[in-house]
Parts: C-alpha cells; sequence; structure tokens
C-alpha cells in the first residue's frame, strides 16, 4: 500500500491547508461579530430601540371656563363613541349590518367605513358614530356577544352649557388648520381642538395645557405589544371669568332675537360682567362641524349672528356722546354749568339749517336741561364754541376711537374724527358743520358697544381710566395670576364737571321731563343714571322734513334708527355702567333705556344677593386716596356720591 | 484495532461491536449543538414548543437514529453503491424540472405523496460519495491527467446547470464549492485551480447576464448597497445587523429579543436564527454556538485524515466542507459579509431537508470513523460485498 500511503500523504497536506483555509474565514466571521457586537454595539442598541419604541402625544384635557361664581360655562364632555375593529370583527359587513339596527348608519357613512377599513391596518380601530346617547350606547353593550369588534370608545368633546347666550364672548373650538401648526405636535394629533374665536382663542395656550406622552413598544407591524413608560401631561388651566352667568342669562333673554348688544361693567375694576350680541349661534355645532346649511343661514342673516356687535360693531354714538362734548367746553371754558342757550327747532350755519330733534324747540336751556333733554340745538352751539379737536381729545380720554385692549378677538377702533383725520383719510378739509354734527354724536364718529360702556364707567367712576377685562385674574400661558393694576389712571377731569354732567344724566332718568323718566328703576337704591341716543342712519332729505319725518314703525326695518343707551347705577355711588345696542331699533328712550333699566336692576339684584369677592378691596379703599396724593389734580372720590337724583 | 490487516478477510463484524466504537463524543456535539437550536426554536415560538421546537427535536431523534444506521453499515456498501445513488438523485432532479412544484418561489421539491423531498439537498451528499468514488478509483498519476478530470467535472457541472436553474443559488454554490475542495483534496495539481479561478473571472460577468435571475442579482446589489431598500431587500440584512449588534456582550437574555420577538427580524426560525441566538445571548452566544461548530469540524478534519482508505478520506473532507459552508454563508450572510443567499444554520435552523442532509452526512462521517482501519484497493469497488 505504498501508493495509498503517498495519496494519504498528499491528502493530509491538502486537509491541513482546507482546514488553515476554514481557520481563516472563521476568524473572520468572529471579527465580524465582535464588530457588529462589541464595537457597534451602541448604534445598533439605538437602531433596535427606535425600531420597537414609539412615542404616543397623550391630549391634555383642556381647561374649563368658568363665571365669575364657578359656573362651568365650557367644559369638557364624555364623547362616547363606537368603533369597530376590522380584524376583530372577522366580516365587516355583516357586523355593520348587525349595528345599523343599533345605530341606522346612512350609505355614505357606510362608504367611509369601508373606505378606512381597506386603508388602514386591521387592529387600528375605525369609528363608527360618534356622540352616542345613553340608551344607544347601553344598547351596544348589551350586544356585545353578538357584534365582534365592536367598542365603544369614550373621548372628550367640549360642551358649552348656555352656548347661544355665550358664544360671543367664549368662543369655540375647531379642528387645527394647516396654517395654525405651530411646531407643537399636540396640533398634529388627529381630533385635537384649538380655540378659534373669543376666549378660546386668546387664552388658547393657558387653556391647552401640555401633552403627556406615552412610550409603548410595538412590533413590525406597528401593534402596540405594551406600554414602557408614560408621563401625564398638564391638563389645562381653568379661566375664571367676569362673566356672571346668571346676569348674561338674563340679558340674552332679554334681547331676544333683536339685533342688539348689551355690555355691563364694573365702573372700579374695569369687569365684565355681561356681554351679549344677539343673535347669536351655537358654539357646540362647531366643534363636530357644521352643514352647509346651517353655515349658509348664519353668514347670509342681515343680523350677523357670527358677528361680535359688542366689540366689533360700530356705531355712531349720538346723544349718549353728548356728556363728552359737554365735559370738553366746560374743560375749555367755553361754557359754564349755568350757560342757557335758546332752542328755537334749528339753528343755522351759513346756508345750512341743523334741527333739533324736537320739532318745536326746547326753548331756553341750561347744561343739565340740555343733558335732561338732549337738545341738539344747545350741543349744537356748545360744538362750534369747543372745536372737532378739543371734542375728539376728550372723547380720546374717555376710550372713544382707540382698542381698549379686552382680551377679546376681533375688537374695532371705532373712529374719532379730527381735522388731521379727515385730510389723511378723505382729503378735505374738515369743515364747521361737520362740528356741529359731531357735537351730537354723529357724522364720523364711531364707537363699538363695549366703548360707550368704557366711557360711561369712566363718567361714573369719577374720571378713572378704567379698562375693560373679562378675567378673574391675569392669565399668561404658563399660569394664573392675579391683577395688580386694576384702578386705571385719573383722567384729570374736574369734580365740578363731572358732577354737572352726571346730575343731567340723573334728571334723564330720575326727572320727570327726562328724555328716558319712563325707564326710571323704582327701587331707590338702585336708582340709575344715563343718556338716551338715536342714530339715523339714513340722510331724512329736506323734502321729507317738510312733509313730515317718517316715523321709524313705518320704514322697513334696515333703514329705522339705531336705538342707544348708556347708563350707570346706583345713582349715588356708581357701581355698574351699561351700555345697549339695539340695531333699528327706534328711538333710544323707548326701545334702549327700558332693556337697560332691566338690565342695571337686574345686576345690582344679583351683586346682593352675592357679596362680592373680587372688588371688595376696590370698595374699601377709598378711590381718591393715594391717586389724589401723589397727582394733586383735581379729582372726585366715587367714594361720595357727587350728584343727587331729583 | 477493529479491522486490523488480519480481520481483512472478515469483515463482518458485528453491529454491536460497531456501535461501541461510534465517536460518542462527536454524537454528544451534534446533540449539544441541536439543543440551542431547540432553545432558540423554543424562543422563536414566544415561549413554545409549538410550531417549531417540538417538531424539531422529533425531526433530530429520526434523523439522529438515521445517522447511527449508515454510520453502521460498512462502508463498502456506500463504496459499491456510491454511483447509484449519484444517478438516482440526478434523475430526481431532471424529475424536479419535470414535475417538480414550486416551493418557496423556488422549483425545487418534490412529491412522492406522504412527504416532499428537494433533490438538490440529496445532491450535496450524492455528489461527494460520487466524487469520492471516482477519486478512490485514481492513482495520483490519474490525478494529474486533465482527461482524467473531465468524468467528475461532468458529475458536478451537471446538477449544479439543473440546481441553478431552479434557482437554488445558495446550494449551487455550495455544491460547486465543495467539489472545488474535494477536487483539491483529492490531489489535483494547484496550477489547474488557478487556472480555474481565471477562467471564473472572465466567465463572472457572462454568468450575470445569463444565468442569475433578476431577484439574484438583485440580492448580490443590495448587499453591495444595502440601505438604499430599506423596506425591500436590504431590510432583511439591516434588521440582522440591528438585532445582532443591539445583542451587545451579553446579549438582551432568552426569549428577550427584541428585533426577533417584535418581527422586525424576518425568518428568525429558520435562516437568521444565528442572529436571533445572537441577539438574545450576545457575543458570548455566538462564539459558544461557534466552538461547537469549530469541535466538530476539528473532528471532521481528524477522522478525514485518520482514515486508511481513500474513499473514506474523501467522503469525510466532502462532508466536513459541506458542513463548513452551511456554517461560514449562513453566519456571513446574517452578518451582511455576503448577499442574503437561503442557507439553514445547520443542525440549528428550523427545517427537514437540511437537518435530513446534514445527518446522512455526518451518518457517513462516522462511518468513515468506525471504518477507519480498514484498507480498500484502488481497484476494489465494494462489489464483492
Amino acid at each position: 500500500m505504498h501508493r495509498d500511503s503517498e495519496r494519504h500523504k498528499l491528502f493530509t497536506r491538502r486537509a491541513l491547508m482546507l482546514g488553515g483555509g476554514q481557520a481563516a474565514l472563521l476568524s473572520v466571521l468572529v471579527g465580524r461579530m465582535y464588530y457588529l457586537q462589541v464595537i457597534e454595539s451602541q448604534r445598533y442598541v439605538t437602531l433596535a430601540d427606535e425600531n420597537r419604541i414609539n412615542f404616543r402625544l397623550l391630549p391634555p384635557p383642556r381647561g374649563r371656563i368658568v363665571d365669575r361664581n364657578g359656573f362651568a360655562m365650557a367644559d369638557n364632555q364624555q364623547n362616547y363613541r363606537v368603533v369597530i375593529i376590522p380584524e376583530q370583527a372577522g366580516d365587516v359587513e355583516r357586523t355593520l349590518d348587525l349595528l345599523s339596527l343599533i345605530v341606522p348608519l346612512s350609505g355614505g357613512e357606510r362608504r367611509r367605513i369601508r373606505r378606512e377599513v381597506k386603508r388602514k391596518r386591521a387592529f387600528v380601530p375605525i369609528t363608527v358614530r360618534e356622540n352616542l346617547d345613553w340608551s344607544e350606547v347601553a344598547r351596544i353593550e348589551v350586544n356585545t356577544p353578538d357584534l365582534p369588534g365592536v367598542l365603544i370608545d369614550v373621548g372628550q368633546s367640549r360642551s358649552y352649557a348656555n352656548g347661544l347666550e355665550t358664544a360671543h364672548v367664549l368662543g369655540y373650538v375647531a379642528a387645527v388648520s394647516e396654517k395654525e401648526l405651530t411646531g407643537d405636535p399636540l396640533l398634529e394629533l388627529p381630533g385635537f381642538r384649538i380655540g378659534k374665536a373669543g376666549v378660546e382663542k386668546v387664552y388658547d395656550l393657558a387653556l391647552r395645557g401640555s401633552g403627556g406622552s406615552s412610550q409603548v413598544e410595538v412590533n413590525a407591524l406597528g401593534r402596540v405589544i405594551r406600554e414602557l413608560n408614560r408621563q401625564e401631561g398638564q391638563a389645562g388651566n381653568e379661566v375664571r371669568l367676569t362673566i356672571d352667568m346668571q346676569l348674561q342669562h338674563f340679558v340674552a333673554e332679554r334681547l331676544g332675537n333683536d339685533s342688539a348688544t348689551v355690555v355691563v361693567m364694573d365702573v372700579h375694576t374695569g369687569e365684565v360682567l355681561s356681554l351679549v350680541s344677539s343673535p347669536s349661534f351655537d358654539p357646540n355645532s362647531f366643534n363636530t362641524g357644521l352643514s352647509q346649511v346651517e353655515w349658509e343661514s348664519l353668514i347670509s342673516n342681515p343680523k350677523a349672528p357670527l358677528t361680535n356687535k359688542a366689540i366689533a360693531g360700530q356705531y355712531a354714538p349720538g346723544s349718549t356722546f353728548k356728556p363728552v362734548v359737554a365735559l370738553a367746553a366746560l374743560e375749555k371754558g367755553v361754557i359754564s354749568p349755568d350757560t342757557t342757550i335758546h332752542c328755537s327747532g334749528s339753528t343755522k350755519l351759513g346756508n345750512s339749517e341743523f334741527h333739533c330733534w324736537k320739532k318745536g324747540g326746547h326753548g331756553l336751556l341750561d347744561l343739565t336741561g340740555a343733558i335732561e333733554h338732549s337738545c341738539d340745538v344747545y350741543f349744537y352751539e356748545v360744538a362750534r364754541r369747543t372745536g372737532i379737536e378739543r371734542m375728539a381729545a376728550m372723547a380720546r380720554r374717555f376710550g372713544l376711537g382707540e382698542k381698549l385692549g379686552l382680551d377679546l378677538p376681533g375688537e374695532k377702533n371705532g373712529l374719532m374724527p379730527s381735522n388731521k383725520w379727515k385730510l389723511g383719510a378723505i382729503g378735505v378739509p374738515w369743515q364747521l358743520g361737520e362740528t356741529l354734527i359731531a357735537g351730537i354724536g354723529q357724522g364720523y364718529i364711531l364707537s363699538t358697544p363695549l366703548q360707550l360702556a368704557v366711557m360711561t364707567a369712566r363718567l361714573a367712576n369719577g374720571g378713572y381710566a378704567v379698562t375693560p377685562r373679562l378675567t378673574m385674574d391675569r392669565v399668561t400661558p404658563t399660569g394664573i395670576e392675579p391683577y395688580t393694576d386694576e384702578e386705571g389712571a385719573p383722567l384729570g377731569l374736574s369734580p365740578e364737571h363731572l358732577a354737572v354732567v352726571r346730575k343731567g344724566m340723573d334728571n334723564v332718568v330720575n326727572s320727570p321731563t327726562g328724555t328716558a323718566r319712563r325707564s326710571r328703576i323704582p327701587e331707590d337704591r338702585w336708582q340709575m343714571a344715563g343718556k338716551t341716543g338715536t342714530v339715523q342712519v339714513r340722510r331724512i332729505s329736506k323734502a321729507e322734513r317738510e312733509t313730515g319725518v317718517l316715523k321709524n314703525d313705518d320704514l322697513p326695518w334696515i333703514e329705522r334708527d339705531h336705538a342707544l343707551f348708556v347708563g350707570f347705577a346706583p345713582v349715588q355711588n356708581p357701581r355698574f355702567a351699561v351700555s345697549v345696542v339695539v340695531e333699528h331699533g327706534g328711538g333710544g328712550s323707548s326701545t334702549a333705556a327700558p332693556i337697560a333699566r332691566d338690565v342695571l336692576r337686574e345686576t345690582q339684584r344679583l351683586a346682593e344677593l352675592r357679596p362680592p369677592r373680587g372688588h371688595q378691596d376696590v370698595q374699601a379703599v377709598p378711590q381718591s386716596g393715594s391717586k389724589d396724593g401723589s397727582k394733586g389734580g383735581p379729582v372726585v372720590g366715587s367714594g361720595k356720591p357727587p350728584v343727587r337724583g331729583t | 484495532m477493529l479491522f486490523h490487516d488480519g480481520l481483512l478477510s472478515h469483515p463482518k463484524v458485528s453491529i454491536g461491536q460497531k456501535l461501541l466504537h461510534l465517536h460518542w463524543l462527536f454524537v454528544v456535539l451534534l446533540a449539544l449543538t441541536a439543543g440551542i437550536g431547540f432553545a432558540m426554536l423554543y424562543s422563536a415560538g414566544g415561549g413554545n414548543f409549538e410550531p417549531w421546537a417540538s417538531r424539531q427535536m422529533v425531526r433530530f431523534g429520526v434523523g439522529l437514529l438515521g445517522m447511527v444506521i449508515i454510520a453502521v453499515t460498512d462502508i463498502r456498501l456506500w463504496l459499491r453503491y456510491a454511483y447509484a445513488f449519484y444517478f438516482m438523485v440526478l434523475v430526481l432532479l431532471v424529475a424536479v424540472e419535470i414535475a417538480g412544484f414550486v416551493g418557496m418561489g423556488a422549483q425545487r421539491w418534490i412529491s412522492f405523496g406522504l412527504f416532499n423531498v428537494q433533490p438538490s439537498e440529496l445532491m450535496k451528499v450524492a455528489l461527494v460519495l460520487g466524487l469520492a468514488r471516482y477519486f478512490h478509483g485514481g492513482s495520483i498519476e490519474d490525478v494529474g491527467r486533465p482527461m482524467f478530470l473531465i468524468p467528475p467535472l461532468l458529475m458536478v457541472v451537471i446538477p449544479a446547470i439543473l440546481i441553478v436553474r431552479q434557482p437554488d443559488l445558495g446550494t449551487t454554490l455550495m455544491l460547486v464549492l465543495a467539489s472545488i475542495a474535494m477536487f483539491f483534496a483529492a490531489g489535483v495539481r494547484m496550477w489547474k485551480f488557478i487556472l480555474a479561478g481565471i477562467l471564473g473571472l472572465i466567465g463572472a460577468p457572462v454568468a450575470w447576464f445569463t444565468i442569475l435571475r433578476d431577484y439574484q442579482k438583485q440580492r448580490i446589489l443590495t448587499f453591495m448597497d444595502p440601505e438604499t431598500d430599506t423596506l425591500g431587500a436590504g431590510y432583511h440584512i439591516i434588521q440582522s445587523k440591528i438585532a445582532l449588534g443591539s445583542g451587545g456582550m451579553f446579549g438582551k437574555g432568552f426569549m428577550q429579543g427584541t428585533q426577533s420577538h417584535l418581527n422586525f427580524l424576518p425568518e428568525k426560525q429558520t435562516d437568521f436564527i444565528f442572529t436571533m441566538l445572537a441577539e438574545e445571548f450576545g457575543l458570548v452566544g455566538g462564539l459558544t454556538l461557534l466552538s461547537l461548530y469549530i469541535l466538530l469540524l476539528t473532528y471532521g478534519f481528524v477522522i478525514a485524515a485518520s482514515s486508511r482508505n481513500h474513499f473514506g478520506r474523501l467522503v469525510a473532507i466532502g462532508v466536513n466542507v459541506t458542513f463548513f459552508l452551511y456554517i461560514f454563508i449562513n453566519i456571513a450572510m446574517v452578518m451582511g459579509l455576503i448577499p442574503v443567499v437561503g442557507v439553514p444554520l445547520p443542525l440549528v435552523s428550523y427545517g427537514g431537508t437540511a437537518m435530513l442532509t446534514l445527518l446522512f452526512g455526518f451518518g457517513l462521517l462516522l462511518c468513515v470513523h468506525i471504518h477507519r482501519d480498514l484498507t480498500i484497493g484502488r481497484r476494489d469497488s465494494g462489489d464483492e460485498f
């Protein structure tokens, strides 16, 4: 076997070489393993975690909005919805057939569900119907054994208890639009809602809170295997409004379906107790989405239910402006409280004739009388003497012609015209005739109902630049802190002048001959003072004046006069100011004043029922105290009744 | 000594004696390796013996029995029927071409009613036997003559073409590489391998455009840059590397592999089972299995080198190289060193066919070991047996 041993030797040599080759290749494997599992390991650990760990955002519950007494105006409601998980349902169509015996499903809904079933993974729940009522929920729960893969899911949706009455204050929430994405991942959550109007919008960040997160382990198909870690979010802050929901309700009822606004505010703190713009809309329907028909009817309504007219409606103030004109004239010294002017029913300037609202004229009147009777001729003369610039300056001190900074979106400026403004805006110099018209609050002058309320509050509180606000505390995106600077700066008005004007306003209501005498509040301690205003929305032609001015009742609604009233109460120690504007309501004394009376009466009735919390301090501290000392100006302490009603 | 020269005339040794001389340590190492496989299949089943681990255990048990039976048969029987077996498998391969059905995207299986056979797997053993028989009959001088090499080349090329057409690139590759190793061990001159290598380099571009299917080309292309196709073909490699790498030194723990248990890892119970092992037991686990393999391979070499008959030596080296190729191709694939080719991890991956091939091969290896002292003449074809 010599030859075989040769073969054997050769074989052994070659086998050793093969073994060597194998060893070399195996060490490559070992090297590679070492590289992947030791040197590069950390990188792959990260990648493996990225594979398996998903972050899910947990939406925080939106903060409630409550009224000054803690009544929930905007709350989160459990929203029961029925979902179907195709994987568990097996035969989706059959299950839907059974389900529609309890919750009738339209063809469109079924098409949508079918589409989603096809598009989404089999374990993803698909919403069949939202906002189920209790009986539907109960019937589905009872029939669960026959409805495989059908589940009741609870979500949260915003609900407004008295939606129609609060819509213009609270606004509403709706789905996030493309433009509103800020990079906050919460906004990208399906179904997440943000404030789109009103307080919901202004304080959206505070109400929103911050999202929590849940770390879940998912498999390659994206199915959740378990929760690894959960971080609860921060619920949204509760925002307490200055609104008194009971008063708000009363006002809304009182206005009914009129196109009207009412603003009630505290003359010292600026707290807005009620702000109603009528007609309104139901903010709850914006949450779920409006139908085309509902939307069309809202935007085509001439009474503009979507517009908050209390801050965005601009009206000539009419005669409610006369107290401001009077103060401007008194301060300039062109009249004194005793200055008398004779009203013959009209006055002439050049070729133009300016008429008083009272055809036969008022005869001889002093300032309080002119306010009491709202004599136009008296104020034509006063305006002529004062000039537009002084009037405009005084009006601005009362908050007219500029935004007041109320915490609501969409506030309008109003307009306080001047020579400079007219040159800029129209390109024509100011005419003296226009000054006369401005003297009775008409012409170019525009004001919002909120501005009228603030103007009245500043008259009533003794001349402090109180600013309106809607929240009891200062709301910032990070939290809630109390207000510190509630009282406005003194406007630098003479107490005597204010007293005269307020006397006139007292007489308007409480004198037997006042323009609003029928709207007197019967309770002595609640008596109000005020000023009527009736604003023409059309031009009365010479021909019409000769044949007799048409009565409002004979005119189409859109051509009737706006009815205005501003007032404060109690007369002796004013605490509340109100402005009422009834669009095309006819006369200020006949339409607006009775509303103001009812509202102020209710406001005071409610205030007596509830011991004031928010403005306790304000009342305890004398209004003028420190301010007198520092400024030394001629200001009036509102703590003492400067005027006494007759 | 069982087969001492004196015993040659009495080759009939009792089965009991042969069993006594079985390489039991080798069998134990096999069982340990398979045991690692059972554990991994148990884990892959989510902590269940079903559906994989229990079946694999049954298969291994049956296969082990078959292996011992093969080990104690007389080696001359295998010498005698080597060609017959080879041709039988070749016929099956042709039959697959004609009657086979497509399984797993390739035409590989042939049905025998009750069970399905993958003839390409059987060919791995049949070719080893056939080539061993051929080279056993050739002297050193014969092996030096180029003409002498033509029949064995045909024996390799014909099945290789049939299998690559199925198409099964992995099996073809293993078949060809194992054959080259056997040619090498049989003593074919070095320069011939160098020449063949040069010809291969020239032939590769030709093969690219003629033999390779699109999906095979795609696999090779993907392998070059797996990141380009993260959800398609490259997904397997990337996820496998992530699983391996994240296993680190000691692994995530038994049944704690996130990549495998959350199904990011594809085919975790078959081709990518090594990845799962390395994810759950880390580098330590991977090296442990590799050490078992190295021990088995070493014993394979020892058995080959210590056989006193050339047929046995060649069979042993053929089985050894085939075993090595399984190991290397699979592990190199899951670590992203070579393209994704469907080669299972021997004794560990779930699957009956590879287990069958391997235990058949190990049976022959052990048979060589038992008959290591038996000398068989060059012209002796075992016919007297």
